[in-house]
């Protein structure tokens, strides 16, 4: 299956689903004890980013947050060596070095994962510089979240790609809170969009609760970026659950939780889509079972995976051929068998 | 072709456009490098020879130059990202620190970040606290950073060359105080000196360990002891990642002595962790505490005076030296 590119609104309910049943696994992950730490970002609520992702091509690269599961599903990833990662498993993509917050693939032109809020946009400022000069035609997409809206390398990224006009997509996921602060108690105006076009972007505000919509958008604004228009889009969605798996929401109402998860893209796509006739409730409960089926055996997957061997510490610190740092053990050694001789 | 008189900040020149005549991936990025030329002239012309889209003009946008510079190594370019100011390191460190050494780390091996970042501190220009410092240490207490501090002027361009070769991210340092001082540039010598510390005058009293412009001061020193009959040993470092504690190692192991000497603050510092390296090693060997000569523990102030004062000069290591090996009281002893 390839999940890249646009494939019609079957294709993104599909990712979507296949988002939220990944989370869920996540989830179930950490329940069982068997996830590297808790700091777990689960991207429930914001399976719409799928149209985002499907506005993107095969050459297309992107940088995420901390909270990017769902965007690299979207962009082909392989839900075992993702949920191996996560667990720190030998097999991961990062072979249990980066986990959730820095899981990266140059194959499916994942650029990186980053824990730092900001920390991974200006990396498309250089990879658009690099398509610009070489001419290729390729765009490069940082995903963020609102709390990245306050960051200021934000801005200055804006700014250099407006005035080199680079090939590149700024897409903020606003899903209302950065951490436990809701984005009203963190921006003094929330038109985001506006922003962007101050700085000379191409900038549009779209509901995540429709995923063709978030598509169709996000084709014009890629679209674009590939001419020379540099692009900002703020899909406007809800964090169902807490920042990471320790959060239990204090900061935030009962009330509000419900009318957010509400508005929810997954099931709303689900009743769209049978509403005018593409799929019967017998095709999407097939799609969800074989979902569920494919998940469930990443998470088995990553429980029996082998962990990293203690001696790939030292590796990748530095490149291929260069010198290793030297393992504290050794230095000890050699000092002391040194003095004592 | 052979070796020629020229000064730092042409060699450096030189071996930018050798670079980028070389490999087409090299670009040069940052404030001021094209048509000013670089605030300290090391860019200059390049512009006109290479063209606006290999030698970037940049908005006063440090995080994002060295962010864009992050992602275009990232993408099969080989970016030089010039930051004005080793100081402005406060605006850029996490993309530093955070992003481009731990990169292929983070991400298991699948890619580095394959640039240079050029940069000079050091005092000499009465710039004051935040255009003087020495800020090696927070470079080098960066696991994934190569970290290169040239003296002369032969050692300008050849580290860089080979800086432009090396797979992984390098903070180059050069020194404000060195950009006019002129040497003798062989450009066929042999690239066997990265990560390669180097004996610039032999001696058999004792041994100071030291780099970038106190290599100067260091050299002075020397030259005042010889002179009184005390014969310094002193080692140019020019790289602090790779650190080369093997030439250490053996020239403390034959003096008995060691000082080290840095332009940097004292505490916490590179002086720190070479008397460390050099304590551990040559421990048997050792008839001395080992003594660090390094900046005092202030932020540098403007005046001349004062800038001058709170730097080790010659003086003052010769003076250690004499206190270290001949117990000769040095001229600000007190009664």
């Amino acid at each position: 299956m390839s999940f890249g590119d646009n494939q019609g609104p079957l294709r993104l309910y599909t990712t979507m689903r296949r988002i939220r049943s990944f989370e869920e696994r996540v989830g179930e992950l950490f329940v069982r004890g068997e996830s590297a730490g808790s700091m777990l970002h689960l991207s429930i609520g914001e399976e719409s980013v799928a149209g985002v992702c499907a506005a993107m091509t095969e050459g297309d690269t992107f940088t995420t947050h901390h909270r990017g599961h769902g965007i690299f599903i979207a962009r082909g990833a392989d839900p075992k060596r993702m949920m191996s990662e996560i667990a720190g498993k030998a097999d991961g993509y990062c072979h249990g070095k980066g986990g959730s917050m820095h899981i990266a693939d140059m194959g499916l032109g994942h650029l990186g994962a980053n824990a730092i809020v900001g920390g991974g946009i200006p990396h498309i400022i250089g990879a658009g510089l690099a398509y610009r000069n070489r001419g290729e035609g390729r765009v490069s997409v940082a995903f963020f979240g609102d709390g990245a809206m306050q960051q200021g390398i934000l801005y200055e990224s804006m700014n250099m790609a407006a005035l080199w006009k680079l090939p590149v997509v700024f897409c903020c996921i606003n899903n209302q809170y950065g951490m436990g602060t809701r984005v009203d108690r963190s921006a003094g105006r929330l038109a985001f969009d506006e922003r962007a076009r101050a700085f000379g972007l191409d900038g549009v505000v779209v509901d995540g609760l429709d995923v063709e919509a978030v598509n169709a958008a996000a084709a014009g604004i890629v679209d674009g970026a590939r001419n020379g228009r540099p692009g900002f889009i703020s899909l406007e969605v809800f964090r169902f659950f807490g920042h990471a798996r320790m959060d239990k929401s204090p900061y935030r109402s009962e009330e509000e939780e419900k009318a957010g998860r509400a508005k929810d893209p997954v099931l709303f796509t689900r009743g769209s889509l049978a509403a005018r006739g593409i799929a019967d409730a017998a095709t999407l409960d097939g799609i969800d079972a074989d979902v569920a089926a494919e998940m469930d055996a990443a998470l088995e997957h990553a429980v029996k995976a082998a962990p990293p061997a203690l001696d790939i510490m030292f590796d990748d610190v530095y490149g291929p051929g260069e010198p290793r740092p030297t393992p504290v053990r050794s230095r000890i050694a050699d000092i002391l068998s040194e003095a004592r001789a | 072709m052979t070796a020629i008189e020229t000064t730092y900040r042409d060699a450096l020149r030189e071996a930018l456009a050798d670079a980028m005549r070389a490999d087409e991936c090299v670009v040069i990025m940052g404030e001021e490098v094209g048509l000013y030329g670089g605030a300290y002239g090391v860019t200059k012309n390049l512009i006109a020879d290479f063209g606006a889209n290999r030698v970037i003009d940049t908005p006063i946008s440090e995080p994002a130059i060295i962010g864009a510079a992050v992602g275009a190594a990232m993408s099969g370019l080989r970016p030089v990202a010039e930051l004005m100011y080793v100081d402005f390191a406060g605006m850029v460190m996490d993309q530093l620190a955070n992003q481009a050494a731990k990169i292929r780390y983070m991400f298991g091996g699948q890619i580095g970040v394959p640039m240079v970042l050029r940069t000079q501190g050091g005092t000499g220009r009465s710039a004051a606290a935040q255009h003087s410092q020495s800020l090696e240490a927070w470079m080098v207490h960066t696991p994934g950073l190569r970290v290169a501090m040239p003296a002369t002027v032969n050692d300008a361009y050849h580290l860089l060359r080979h800086a432009l070769t090396l797979p992984d991210p390098v903070v180059f340092i050069e020194h404000k105080g060195l950009y006019t001082r002129k040497g003798t540039l062989d450009k066929d010598a042999p690239d066997a000196d990265w990560g390669r510390a180097v004996v610039r005058r032999p001696g058999k009293d004792l041994t100071i360990v030291t780099y970038s412009r106190m290599l100067f001061e260091t050299l002075a020193a020397a030259e005042t002891l010889a002179a009184s009959g005390l014969e310094a040993e002193v080692i140019d470092l020019r790289c602090l990642n790779p650190m080369d504690e093997e030439t250490m190692t053996a020239s403390v192991r034959r003096t008995g002595r060691a000082m080290v000497v840095t332009e940097a603050v004292m505490t916490g510092g590179l002086s720190a962790e070479l008397a460390a390296r050099i304590q551990e090693s040559c421990f048997d060997f050792l008839e001395e505490p080992v003594v660090r000569v390094a900046g005092e523990d202030i932020p540098i102030p403007v005046s001349p005076a004062l800038e001058r004062g709170s730097i080790p000069s010659a003086q003052l290591i010769a003076e250690t030296a004499d206190l270290l090996v001949r117990r000769r009281t040095p001229s600000w002893a007190t009664a």
